[in-house]
């Protein structure tokens, strides 16, 4: 076979005024602006692309579009790049894949001698053991497998994401597509109409014949003349509840894609037929190609594709591929009609040149075989819809059965016609389309009617009154009477799925995965139809009685950057963050928010706490403002101890479990007048609990009166720690008196701090030193932290971030939630017993919790490994002895530079839990350590004397 | 993605939603036998039909409310009245 460019046709893509060059295995090629980087290389004489994945046989063009699954190649660092599809640019560095040491010679080509070590199943059989060897295994096969060169150094392109919400969607921009866009939208609909190929058209645009011409050209003026938005070389990739539709836009002018999320009322699938090979010895030889692939060669890019051709033809399609090959002056050697009962049998020749065909016991010498076999139906969007295609053997292919309402199929998935018939179809669905959009419009708001009013009655749902299309009679052509290959993708043949019915994977979805036909990069798209036949075959059924694989999204591939996206998820920073980067800040993402991590130095931090005074922005502590007189009524639900007795001014700590008893969030609340609270909960946990509280109090609780409003971004949250925090503060604090007995610890102030009025200070203390908690308004916040660092200069005041607070309070033993507990860690296991007061009347968790008090429970405790200097990883195991027998984890562990040596959290079996208790932890090297349970939580400051004072 | 329809804001994408789950009511805890408590927390009818179930507008209206839905066809009924988890008032 050898191509070569013929002269200007009337249907072509090209611009040959513009000469593009570009480099396909290192050596120069020209082509023209239009062509796709297949064309291109056909164009100029190339017929070997690339080699097929298990037995690296030569491999051209099969079909010369999107789906060719010979036609993967590396552009640069693209690994996997469509050659039917990707347009040719100007310096692209095109290679093929899967090939050692080149193309041409390619050493595991060998594998095909050895054909029948790889038959089904093989790798299953092969690999399975001894299981100690799978990594040695997966280390070779990673060579052997297919696809291109990742670059790990590859710039960071620009991916974009695109909401949209038509009325209508129409799948497939062919005649029948257009059409139904365009009536879809005259009838008032806002359309989106979608084309995978690089234009509107469909198979119009290979069509040689002047009438398809003229309607092309005027379904284009029409299509430019209405409100149809039009996308070309994308694909709806698939179809999920009420019409999510993902679409994947490949020509976008910036990103190098666009996932576009839809919400249509109404998809029209109208994708087309796939040409589907036919399988015989030597299908897969370079030269065999499709009917549709020589049409689009010679059609659209001008290629010649061969100069003896021989036709096998089962339609009209083929006949006009025929007519085709014979107007641009290919000889026909042979014209073999399917519809008569003739075969071909085999493809011979070199292994890179087709030499002679095999039909009818006749040997015809001929350097192209074009096929016409008939079609697959990509059902592929009504699947997902949730319809199963049923088998028509009279045409030899699927149909829609019975898809949802606001699912409708047209062109040639929902039958034949002339091009007269098809439009018709078209027009007809698109009227349906927008009728059935209306109605589902009203359907939505009239649901949701206290959203927004609705106008008039819910038109009715309009009934589907197309007339059908016929169905054109087509023989059943699935395998010769010779053995060929079934996946080009995969490497399967028909023999492989006949030895895999044998062996007892009859059914389609067990044979499917044993082989692993349709499920390379075809995806099923030229060969579910013929995998299907030879299982069906085999077990002497029709392909109906064996049912097809159900399609799955996406229809067509999509890159991880596409799904990736542009990010639309904010991160939070406080107001005070401008100071923090201009101080040598590390930061840490927490959650939606960006904090500080340290500032250099974290152990030099906690240091300056515990002999000066520091200041931690904790800003995204949760905050909730509470309102209303049942405000103790719902701290007693929510949280395990008691609120009925807090007077106005002071702050408690609370814990809060889940009705499974498990621990959900703690914090302090404080009681800011007589029906005014402000509820803190843990960074994380700021939403979370939120949620929670409404749920009480819209569900459970909805006659109690309170008020919840978030209020964690109102805030900046500003914590100074250290025996010189009260000097800090009262620098700058006006109006409260901060003497130990005037404002005494879990105590709560309004005061002006810094001449910011309305901020909230409290006496707590995670870090275990005198600190005042200051919640001033966020738009003040730098402000007052500024105040507060010029006010201390001379008190050595300094900064900490999250590592030195987290040091700090493992110090003092404070288990953090989602940290030191998890999943199922009841209440009592952190040790806050007495803080479960099971005489309450009710609260959220309660009957789970006094069954757990009977109960021996894992409980948290403070360990400290025998040997200072070791600070074990968080999640190491802690075992019995010498045995792999698990009886707790390291839940926290640092080096706690105020004691100089390395302090733990964990959680324990109860036989491990009083103090004094020796225990092994198993670092994650490997080594045992032995390790000491303390008395309390605290290793430092046990009595709480420096918080307090 | 289903499309909720949210009784305050109209249609939105269930990611804009915290599910609730099936509606069940809560025992009285003062009473509850461990049976009855745990079939509370973890024991679902499951249906193949209609389901009641619970809903909250987290990236909306912030407002928890009751829709039934079909689970085989995922389709919704009832225009929901919020706050009524169990019927209770709203």
């Amino acid at each position: 076979m050898t191509m070569s460019r013929l002269g200007p046709q009337p249907t072509e893509v090209l611009d040959r005024s513009t000469k593009l060059r570009f480099r396909w295995n290192g050596k120069r090629f020209d082509g023209f602006e239009g062509d796709t980087i297949a064309s291109a290389l056909a164009a100029a004489g190339e017929h070997v692309f690339s080699r097929s994945m298990k037995y690296h046989r030569p491999r051209g063009i099969l079909t010369a579009d999107y789906w060719d699954p010979n036609l993967m190649v590396q552009v640069g660092d693209d690994p996997n790049v469509r050659a039917g599809n990707r347009l040719l640019e100007a310096g692209m560095d095109v290679r093929a894949q899967n090939v050692w040491p080149s193309l041409h010679r390619d050493i595991k080509a060998a594998n095909s001698l050895f054909g029948r070590f790889l038959t089904a199943g093989f790798y299953y059989k092969t690999f399975m053991r001894p299981a100690w060897l799978w990594p040695t295994y997966e280390r070779v096969l990673a060579t052997f497998a297919p696809g291109g060169k990742i670059d790990l150094d590859t710039p960071h392109r620009y991916h974009d994401k695109r909401y949209t919400h038509p009325d209508v969607v129409v799948a497939g921009a062919g005649p029948a597509g257009i059409e139904a866009a365009l009536a879809a939208a005259a009838a008032g609909a806002r359309v989106l109409l979608v084309e995978h190929e690089h234009a509107v058209g469909g198979h119009l645009r290979y069509s040689s014949s002047d009438s398809d011409q003229a309607v092309l050209a005027e379904l284009r003026a029409a299509l430019d003349a209405s409100e149809v938005e039009v996308l070309t070389n994308s694909t709806v990739t698939g179809r999920y509840e009420d019409n999510w539709l993902g679409i994947v836009q490949r020509n976008h002018p910036i990103a190098v894609e666009r996932l576009i999320k839809a919400r249509a009322k109404v998809l029209v699938a109208a994708p087309g037929l796939i040409e589907r090979p036919y399988v015989f010895s030597g299908n897969d030889r370079p030269g065999v190609i499709t009917s549709g692939a020589a049409r689009r060669l010679i059609n659209l890019w001008g290629v010649k594709p061969g100069e003896r051709a021989v036709v096998f033809t089962a339609n009209s399609e083929g006949d006009a591929a025929a007519a085709d090959l014979d107007r641009v002056g290919v000889e026909i050697a042979a014209i073999i009609d399917g519809r008569e009962g003739k075969r071909v049998s085999s493809a011979q020749g070199s292994s890179r040149a087709l030499g002679a065909v095999v039909a009818g016991g006749n040997r015809i010498e001929a350097d192209l075989l074009v096929v016409a076999a008939g079609w697959t139906a990509p059902t592929s969007l009504l699947n997902m819809a949730g319809d199963r295609p049923v088998h028509d053997p009279a045409t030899a292919r699927f149909f829609p059965s019975d898809p949802p309402g606001n699912v409708l199929a047209t062109g040639g998935l929902a039958g034949d016609g002339t091009l007269d018939e098809l439009r018709a179809h078209g027009a007809a669905t698109g009227r349906l389309a927008a009728q059935r959009a209306a109605a589902v419009a009203h359907r939505l708001q009239a649901m949701t009617a206290r959203a927004r009013p609705v106008d008039g009655d819910e038109p009715a749902w309009a009934p589907d009154e197309r007339t059908p299309l016929g169905r054109d009679p087509h023989p059943e052509l699935y395998r010769s009477d010779t053995h060929g290959m079934v996946d080009f993708s995969e490497d399967v043949g028909s023999k492989d799925l006949v030895a895999a019915a044998h062996e007892g994977y009859d059914s389609v979805e067990l044979a499917k995965r044993y082989t692993t036909s349709t499920m390379g990069p075809s995806q099923g798209k030229l060969e579910t139809v013929n995998t299907v036949a030879a299982i069906a075959e085999a077990r002497g059924e029709t392909i109906a009685q064996v049912g097809t694989t159900v399609w799955r999204p996406p229809y067509a591939p999509l890159t991880l950057g596409a799904l990736a996206g542009r990010v639309f998820e904010p991160v939070r920073v406080s107001s005070i963050h401008p100071w923090h980067e201009a101080n040598g800040v590390s930061t840490i993402i927490a959650g939606q928010w960006m904090r500080p991590d340290h500032y250099g130095d974290p152990a030099a931090e906690v240091r300056n706490v515990r002999t000066n005074v520091g200041l931690i922005d904790v800003t995204p502590l949760g905050k909730l403002d509470l309102r209303g007189p049942d405000i103790p009524k719902l701290l007693n639900l929510l949280y395990t101890n008691k609120w009925s007795k807090l007077p106005v001014g002071k702050v408690r700590y609370g814990m809060m479990c889940a009705e499974d008893g498990v621990v959900l969030d703690d914090g302090v609340t404080g009681r800011l007048g007589e029906d005014h609270y402000l509820m803190t909960t843990t960074s994380s946990g700021a939403g979370g609990v939120w949620e929670w509280v409404e749920n009480w109090l819209q569900t459970e609780r909805p006659d109690w009166k309170v008020h919840v409003t978030p209020v964690t971004t109102a805030y900046v949250s500003i914590n100074v720690a250290g025996p010189k925090a009260r000097e800090l503060v009262g620098r700058v604090t006006e109006g409260v008196d901060l003497s130990p007995d005037a404002f005494p610890y879990m105590e709560v102030r309004l005061a002006t701090v810094a001449g910011v009025d309305g901020c909230f200070m409290w006496r707590i203390g995670f870090t275990g030193e005198l600190s005042f908690e200051i919640h001033a308004p966020s738009g003040h916040g730098l402000h007052v932290w500024e105040a507060l660092m010029d006010a201390g200069q001379d008190l050595g005041v300094g900064p900490f971030g999250l590592e030195g607070q987290r040091i700090m309070r493992l110090e003092k033993g404070h288990f953090i939630v989602g940290q030191d507990t998890d999943g199922l860690t009841l209440g009592p296991s952190t040790g806050l017993s007495p803080l479960i007061k099971l005489d309450k009347d009710d609260f959220a968790g309660m009957p789970e919790l006094a069954w757990a008090a009977d109960r021996s429970l894992p409980m948290i405790v403070a360990i400290q490994p025998d040997d200072p200097n070791v600070v074990p990883d968080e999640a190491s195991q802690i075992v019995r002895g010498n045995t792999n027998e698990i009886l707790g984890r390291i839940t926290s562990a640092r080096m706690s530079p105020t004691l100089g040596r390395s302090i733990c959290l964990g959680q324990v079996e109860p036989e491990l839990a009083a103090g004094g208790t020796k225990v092994t932890v198993l670092l994650t090297s490997g080594e045992r350590v032995s390790a000491t349970v303390m008395d309390h939580h605290a290793h430092f400051d046990p009595a709480g004397e420096r918080l307090r004072g | 993605m289903l499309l909720v329809p949210c009784p305050n804001c109209g249609p939105r994408n269930s990611a804009d939603l915290r599910y609730g789950g099936e509606s069940h009511a809560r025992p009285d805890p003062a009473t509850a036998t461990p049976q009855q408590w745990r079939g509370y927390l973890y024991l679902r009818d499951n249906p193949a039909g209609w389901l009641r179930e619970t809903w909250y507008c987290r990236s909306g209206c912030r407002r928890w409310f009751t829709l039934e839905r079909n689970t085989a066809t995922n389709e919704f009924r009832t225009p929901p009245m919020p706050g009524d988890k169990r019927g209770g008032k709203a």
